[in-house]
């Protein structure tokens, strides 16, 4: 089978050259250059051990970064999730209840497709277009609360410390909804109409048919959704770089941004793999709670 | 119970549906007023269509270059990927050889890291190749970067497959690559699709490898589209033209929507599989 062989190696070995090249050897490099002091200009470097790390510990800054991550990580997930089952129970159960049963709402399609818009849409342009409609005079955030007459409440939203991060939490919050509203409401498709019959003769009320019948139903979508909007909220580096860049002062750094600039603009390389590595194990610490957290029986239909 | 009428849940959801599209639509009006406009009333509506805004975001903002940038980069990208991606997960899905599960378990482990542990070494690899600020190194990075999902993907693809038909193949003279070119690949063309529309929207709204490995002395007329809006968003704020800015936006926003509306099936559903993983 001399062909087979061949032919194996043929197809395999190109992509795993490239592979090896630009995902593989990055990623052991990175473990290797966070333990050296390099500062990238001269190709000499010492190795340090684990001082990086320790600086890591004493490292305000980067503290009050993963402080916002970990905001990030218990709100992102909780709020997207909560309105997406609450905008996707409305398309696919919230219609007319009737003799005739429990239905979508009319438009359900429309809405489907309309809620999606933000998840086609760059990084880039989402935040250009939100720091827009931030802006103090000419965004259409303040223009509304102008054209209302709430003068009092148009303020500059990113310029004040007090905001800038919860605006960028509103822009995540924003782009996010929409994708688990689809996925959430594909998956309640699946789910017998008789249930919910069943749970409207028994007098359930639209909250407790929500959280008693639909949620358990849908459990494992939730848990996937879970991990993805956990991933986001570790990351958040693009979206914050762009609209606020981490301001006012240090109000909406986030530990991605740090890294980038420790790296990028202060070109200090192996302090930022090492911030990179000890994401690296956050990531993996937060995935192995979430595992044992969730584990929950599962209900069989 | 008496047929109650849903007002309560067309409320909420006519609500968000306009959170959603009034921002989209405003930047888009936006790209049609004139400065002036723009700065007096954010409410206000353009008095003409004043295309002009378009055109100077198009070619004095380079927004019409980023574009082309984009254009090349992932239709290289894309077509690499599909192709090393296909390759890698049929020899993976349909024959068994020493060091097959070692190979797969590389390739789908990549899922699991944030790209944000590789930053800075990546960043010296590129370098060291001399691909820093070329297209041609974003090419091969962003191909290299997507393979893990099409990989998983696409073995998972090739495995629900049919054997006799290549048994069949096989017996009429058909060789391996023959059996790949002709028979296998055109009956996985649903599951290519999927991922590649996946991985179309993941290339072409990249961010962080652009701004990463497009820097250096000229890299700025090899910018990416993501990445010569954001810098156009900090310039244009300075010099104060506002339209030409919202124009940019529009010009990168108005295709990928268009797009999105005529397959929306085929987005959302590649989509979902790329999270469901």
């Amino acid at each position: 089978m001399r062909g087979k062989r061949l032919f194996i190696a043929v197809f395999l070995i190109p992509p795993l050259l490239l592979y090896g090249i630009f995902v593989i050897s990055p990623y052991a490099q990175a473990f290797q250059i966070s333990g050296t002091d390099w500062g990238g200009l001269t190709p000499d470097f010492e190795y340090v051990g684990v001082a990086n790390f320790r600086r890591l510990l004493g490292d305000g800054v980067f503290w009050n970064a993963l402080r916002h991550n970990g905001l990030l990580l218990v709100l992102l997930p909780v709020t997207t999730i909560l309105l997406g089952l609450f905008f996707a129970s409305m398309i696919s159960v919230g219609g007319r209840r009737d003799r005739v049963g429990v239905h979508g709402v009319r438009g359900a399609g429309f809405y489907r497709v309309v809620y999606f818009f933000p998840q086609v849409l760059s990084v880039a342009i989402i935040g250009v277009l939100w720091k827009q409609m931030y802006a103090p005079s000419t965004g259409l955030i303040n223009g509304t609360f102008r054209a209302v007459g709430l003068d009092a409440w148009a303020t500059p939203w990113l310029g004040d410390p007090r905001f800038s991060f919860w605006c960028v939490f509103a822009v995540m919050l924003w782009m996010n909804v929409g994708f688990y509203v689809v996925l959430f409401s594909a998956a309640m498709q699946s789910i017998p109409r008789d249930i919910y019959e069943a749970a409207l003769l028994d007098g359930a009320g639209r909250v407790s048919t929500l959280f008693r019948v639909t949620v358990p139903l849908v459990w494992d979508t939730i848990q996937v959704a879970w991990v993805y909007l956990a991933v986001i909220a570790i990351d958040g580096f693009a979206i914050v770089q762009i609209i606020t860049d981490g301001g006012p002062g240090f109000s909406s750094d986030v530990v991605g941004l740090r890294l980038y600039k420790t790296a990028f603009t202060d070109a200090q390389f192996g302090y930022a793999s090492a911030i990179g590595v000890a994401m690296f194990f956050l990531t993996l610490t937060v995935a192995a709670a979430f595992l044992r957290v969730t584990r929950r029986d599962r209900v069989e239909l | 119970m008496a047929a109650r009428r849903p007002v309560f849940s067309h409320v909420f959801l006519v609500g968000w549906a306009l959170l959603t599209t009034l921002p989209l639509a405003w930047a888009v009006l936006s790209s049609f007023k004139s400065d002036e406009e723009i700065l007096t009333d954010p409410w206000g509506l353009p008095s003409t269509l004043r295309w002009e805004n378009w055109s100077r975001a198009w070619g004095s903002a380079h927004i019409g270059r980023y574009f082309l940038n984009s254009a090349i980069v992932v239709s290289g990208a894309l077509v690499l990927t599909m192709l090393f991606g296909a390759m890698a997960a049929y020899v993976l899905a349909r024959y068994r050889f020493r060091g097959r599960r070692v190979v797969y378990f590389a390739f789908v482990g990549g899922m699991m890291f944030p790209v944000f542990l590789a930053l800075v070494p990546l960043f010296f690899v590129v370098r060291d190749l001399g691909l820093l600020g070329s297209l041609g190194g974003l090419i091969l990075v962003y191909a290299a970067y997507s393979l893990p999902f099409t990989v998983f993907f696409l073995t998972a693809f090739f495995r629900t497959l049919p054997a006799t038909v290549a048994e069949a193949a096989m017996v009429d003279g058909c060789g391996h690559f023959g059996l790949f070119f002709r028979v296998m690949l055109p009956m996985a063309r649903p599951g290519l699709v999927s991922v590649g529309i996946f991985n179309f929207l993941f290339q072409w709204n990249q961010y962080v490898l652009p701004i990463v490995l497009m820097q250096g002395e000229g890299a700025e007329k090899k910018w990416v589209l993501a990445q010569g809006l954001t810098a156009l968003a900090v310039n244009e704020g300075y010099r104060g033209d506002f339209s030409g800015l919202f124009a940019g936006m529009a010009i990168a926003m108005v295709p990928v929507l268009i797009g999105y509306l005529a397959f929306h099936r085929q987005v959302q559903s590649g989509l979902a599989a790329g999270q469901m993983r």
